[in-house]
């Protein structure tokens, strides 16, 4: 499991638009590097990123080799009724967390 | 006294005149009607002769036969980057975000680093606001290219250049 950081607020009234930060430990290699021996360092990114609000899929992002190093990401979502808001990272070689919170709406 | 009577002569230059006015209004419509990819800057469209014919291609990867339009989104990065190994960037671009009216994806190319791709951000009506951070590697002093597509299929560009100091990718 990568550490994860993720900023959010807990509550929010109803149609408020939040702001979401996230940021995930990960080396983000683009395959483009060579080791001190000379071969190459196989690609190992994150290659996208969701965000689901109460099972509705709301943000995504596609991320590519020129995304630094422990992406950090901030989007937006309009809180609408409490529940859990997830956050999905996939990657190469079958990378994948998932990071709930909960949005209490009232 | 006689004054010297000026008698007009064939004179070729008027009729060279106007083959040239003709060669103009022919370069005018060559240049209406070339396509996609040359951008001229009438009526608002962009000029992107100035950038590299690999992003250009990505541009139009991306907007397929969609002209796009100056205005609507805005790349936000720092002019002037000390170390490229993480430059923060933000797009925004302006709707309403209804499920009318919304932007469905803004897209981030750049011109030099080994891939066109930056990132890619996608939106919905229920992200409230078309707007998205995150933080990328730049080669070298380019230009980065933001694309918004709109739920109406409009493409909305705006280019930034970013003069890189401190470049990413070198050990």
């Amino acid at each position: 499991m990568a550490r994860t950081l993720i900023h959010a607020p807990k509550t929010a009234r109803p149609g408020e638009i939040i702001e979401l930060r996230a940021t995930i430990a990960h080396p983000m290699e683009t395959g483009l590097r060579s080791d001190d021996q000379g071969r190459p360092v196989p690609r190992n990114i994150l290659t996208h990123f969701e965000c689901h609000y109460n099972g509705q899929r709301v943000f995504g992002a596609l991320l590519y080799a020129a995304v630094a190093a422990n992406p950090y990401l901030a989007f937006h979502l309009r809180a609408q009724a409490s529940g859990t808001i997830t956050l999905t990272w996939h990657g190469d070689f079958g990378f994948k967390q998932t990071e709930s919170l909960a949005l209490q709406v009232a | 006294m006689t004054a010297p009577v000026h008698r007009p002569q064939p004179n070729p230059q008027p009729q060279h005149r106007r083959r040239l006015l003709g060669a103009g209004a022919g370069a005018m419509l060559a240049i209406s009607l070339r396509p996609a990819s040359a951008q001229t800057t009438l009526n608002g469209l962009l000029t992107d002769q100035a950038l590299e014919p690999e992003l250009r291609e990505a541009i139009r990867g991306f907007a397929g036969h969609v002209l796009p339009l100056k205005g609507r989104v805005t790349l936000d990065v720092a002019p002037l980057v000390e170390n490229g190994n993480g430059v923060p960037i933000t797009v925004r671009a302006q709707s309403p975000m209804t499920p009318a009216d919304h932007v469905t994806e803004i897209v981030l190319f750049n011109e030099r680093n080994p891939h066109r791709d930056l990132a890619r951000f996608e939106f919905t009506p229920a992200s409230g606001k078309a707007e998205a951070s995150a933080r990328v590697r730049l080669a070298t002093t380019q230009h980065l290219v933001a694309l918004a597509r709109m739920s109406d299929g409009s493409i909305w560009q705006h280019t930034v250049e970013v003069i890189v100091t401190l470049a990413a990718c070198l050990e």
